[in-house]
């Protein structure tokens, strides 16, 4: 009994440690100033100064980078938040086969393996002959952030009482209005989930990015990296930046886990 | 005022489909000016949609709806001067309760002074005053009821919506808000539609009831025609019970059912015309009295009630009845019974066959109800338009589709004495009426057979199409 609980726990920890030593390796090293990665010279925040100051080599060019990205994922996840609404409310209000296919549609993007996504969208727009570039970019980043907008979506309009929508045309809303004022509201938690998973999912894309950028030069961070570290290593200052980037999401994800039990706690009380 | 001005809503031969489904077939009705109107039916009989197209949610397929003596057909629902209590209450769930009941007037920019004075007062109207800053979610049932209603009448609709206001809430809470809705209707004086399928709660509130069924409007009456006098032997049976049965109008005020005959007062009928008879189970009366006594029966099972006794007695005839009394008898006494003239309902029959349009396709072969039978043609030739009449007794119902010449589901059952009249909806979506003496449940499919020599063929009668 006490031999199958040490040996389920030691598998908890191997697993963990799996999952968080690379994480935690980047961290580590980001406190000090060897070149080479996997090198200690002592303690330092030198790297987190360079990389404020811009000290570095090519440092335009990943800020540039960082603006790209921060840029992109915001406009491709705001425009894919309203598409998406729209959609979810559209296929909400089909019936039987129609939704069904119309689901499983929807599915299949999120499926579908990214570098898939990435050759036929670059192929689509050579075919169509829309010079690619941040348009580009940001339109195939719409394209797979939609749908899970509309997977965030729909659950809310499943609890949803369905006639909220007619109550507020019955008051006098016109349908503007009671898009506005009442199932805007009542799906909003739906959007700001599919909002925050296409901000991530957008910045996180490497695949889709790289075969839609074009030849301008247009650098997201992912693509930066990937060249930066095909040049010949990593530049150390990106070590800090990562770690920033990974305190930041998990600062997120613990603010929105917060107050999801903090919901659920207040609707048990009630 | 002038007979006109008394009219506020009005439906004129509305009929509206959902896919080729039919759900209103040529609805006509006036509601009157503060009457307080139910639509009551079974689920799926057309009474929700009815009061949606009065709301403005969907558009007649045909026909007009008319308020105030203007067609509002075309008139979006935020511009109808009425307003509905939605089922299940509706109620937005981001806002508080003041906010909810705020909502209409706040989109009429109202000011803020008079808004805040006549929700206070509509609150009060409801007995719901200190609720104000309540989050909706943490309201009863009948709480959100209560501000639903509010919402609804503070915009002082002309035309107040119900939509089965109550379903939800339990049997206690049901019986409190009737009283309080039938107060707050004389107090407001404004025209109430309610629909509901309960037929207690038709009868406790209404002014004017409307029994509907499969799309069609069956009666409109007070509450007591409506008991008292059903037309057909749905009504008869939707609204409270009742012994419906087969009976014969020997002349004017004599009536032949379960093999006896008794006085009636309905008159107009031809001499031996076929009709079907409603007595209600507490208008059957127990009697010592030999010369009262019209017939005899044996008593098979009695049940208490809470206020009277169920018992169902099985007549020197054969026929099964249902008597509801004060005083129990004992199962198996031999019990002495009378029923008074006046509590004798007489109705036409809707029909004394099916009949049906149909086409000989062939030597020996005729179709209808979209699909071939075989029977005697002779006399016709193929391509003859003909009418096809079978009695009710000779279709047979199969639990299975082998050997069935069409397929169908059971649909309505009503209990005639000694025997079932089942209505089964066909494949074709036509309904055929079978009488028979084994038990389906309603929704029950069933195969469809019919023996050629029970199938009458006749010419088609003049001006039918």
């Amino acid at each position: 009994m006490n031999a199958k609980k040490v040996i389920a726990k030691a598998y908890l920890w191997l697993v963990l440690i799996v999952l968080y030593a690379p994480i935690a390796f980047i961290v580590v090293f980001s406190f000090t100033e060897a070149k080479s990665l996997g090198n200690w010279t002592g303690f330092s925040t030198q790297l987190y100064a360079n990389l404020f100051t811009g000290s570095m080599q090519n440092a335009t060019g990943l800020q540039s980078a960082v603006i790209n990205t921060l840029l992109i994922a915001l406009a491709a996840s705001i425009v894919a938040t309203v598409l998406g609404t729209v959609a979810a409310i559209g296929i909400f209000h089909l019936h039987g086969r129609k939704k069904q296919t119309m689901t499983f549609l929807n599915n299949i993007p999120m499926i579908n393996p990214d570098i898939i996504t990435g050759v036929s969208l670059f192929l689509l727009f050579v075919f169509l002959g829309i010079s690619q570039g941040y348009l580009t970019v940001i339109l195939a980043h719409i394209t797979f952030c939609t749908p899970y907008v509309v997977l965030n979506v729909m659950p809310k309009l499943r609890q949803m009482n369905p006639n909220i929508y007619e109550a507020a045309l019955d008051l006098g809303a016109t349908p503007a209005q009671a898009l506005r004022k009442v199932l805007v509201p009542a799906l909003r938690p739906g959007m700001i989930s599919g909002f925050i998973l296409s901000f991530t999912m957008s910045l996180d894309d490497f695949a889709v990015t790289f075969f839609t950028r074009g030849t301008i030069g247009l650098d997201t961070l992912s693509t930066y990296i990937y060249a930066d570290a095909r040049k010949g290593g990593l530049t150390p200052e990106l070590k800090p930046l990562m770690s920033i980037i990974f305190l930041i999401i998990l600062v997120v994800l613990l603010v929105i886990n917060i107050r999801q039990s903090k919901q659920q706690n207040d609707n048990l009380k009630k | 005022m002038t007979e006109k001005n008394d009219i506020i809503i009005s439906l004129d031969h509305i009929s509206k489909s959902f896919g080729d489904k039919k759900v209103l077939d040529d609805i006509s009705l006036s509601i009157k000016r503060g009457e307080f109107v139910t639509f009551l039916g079974p689920s799926g009989c057309g009474k929700t949609t009815t009061l949606r197209l009065i709301a403005g949610f969907g558009k007649p397929d045909e026909g007009t709806v008319t308020m105030e003596g203007k067609v509002i057909n075309d008139i979006p629902p935020y511009q109808r001067k009425l307003n509905t209590v939605f089922q299940r209450y509706a109620l937005f769930p981001h806002l508080d309760v003041y906010d909810n009941v705020a909502f209409g007037l706040k989109l009429q920019k109202v000011p803020e002074a008079e808004i805040e004075k006549r929700v206070k007062k509509v609150l009060k109207l409801v007995s719901m005053s200190d609720y104000e800053d309540r989050d909706v979610e943490s309201l009863s049932g009948g709480q959100q009821q209560r501000v639903a209603i509010a919402r609804a009448l503070i915009n002082q609709p002309r035309v107040l919506l119900l939509d089965e206001p109550l379903a939800a809430l339990d049997l206690k809470m049901r019986k409190d808000m009737q009283i309080e809705l039938k107060e707050m209707h004389k107090k407001l004086g404004i025209t109430f539609i309610y629909v509901t399928h309960d037929q207690e709660e038709a009868l406790t509130l209404s002014d004017t009831i409307v029994v509907m069924n499969e799309g069609k409007i069956q009666q409109i009456g007070t509450p007591t025609d409506i008991y008292n006098e059903p037309v057909n032997a749905f009504v008869a049976d939707f609204i409270g019970e009742s012994n419906i049965l087969k009976g014969k109008m020997l002349r004017d005020r004599r009536v032949a059912f379960i093999k006896h005959e008794f006085d009636c007062v309905d008159e107009g009928f031809a001499d031996n015309e076929k009709v079907d008879v409603v007595v209600r189970p507490e208008d059957i009366y127990f009697t010592t009295d030999p010369a009262k006594c019209q017939f005899t029966a044996k008593v098979n099972s009695c049940t208490f009630k809470g206020v009277h006794y169920e018992m169902w007695v099985d007549t020197d005839t054969g026929y099964e009845l249902m008597i509801q009394d004060y005083d129990p008898y004992e199962v198996g006494t031999e019990v002495m019974l009378y029923i008074d003239p006046d509590d004798i309902q007489v109705m036409k029959k809707e029909r004394l066959a099916n009949t049906y349009a149909g086409k000989v396709t062939g030597e020996g072969k005729v179709e209808f109800l979209g699909a071939e039978f075989a029977c005697d043609t002779a006399g016709f030739a193929e391509g003859d338009e003909v009418t096809a009449t079978i009695r009710f007794e000779k279709v047979e119902l199969l639990d299975h589709e082998d050997e069935a010449d069409t397929t169908g589901h059971v649909v309505f059952i009503l209990y005639m004495g000694n025997h079932y009249h089942l209505t089964v909806k066909t494949e074709c979506g036509e309904n055929i009426w079978v009488d028979t003496n084994d038990i389906w449940d309603k929704g029950d499919f069933v195969g469809i057979k019919i023996l050629p020599k029970d199938i009458q063929l006749s010419k088609p009668a003049a001006g039918n199409e």
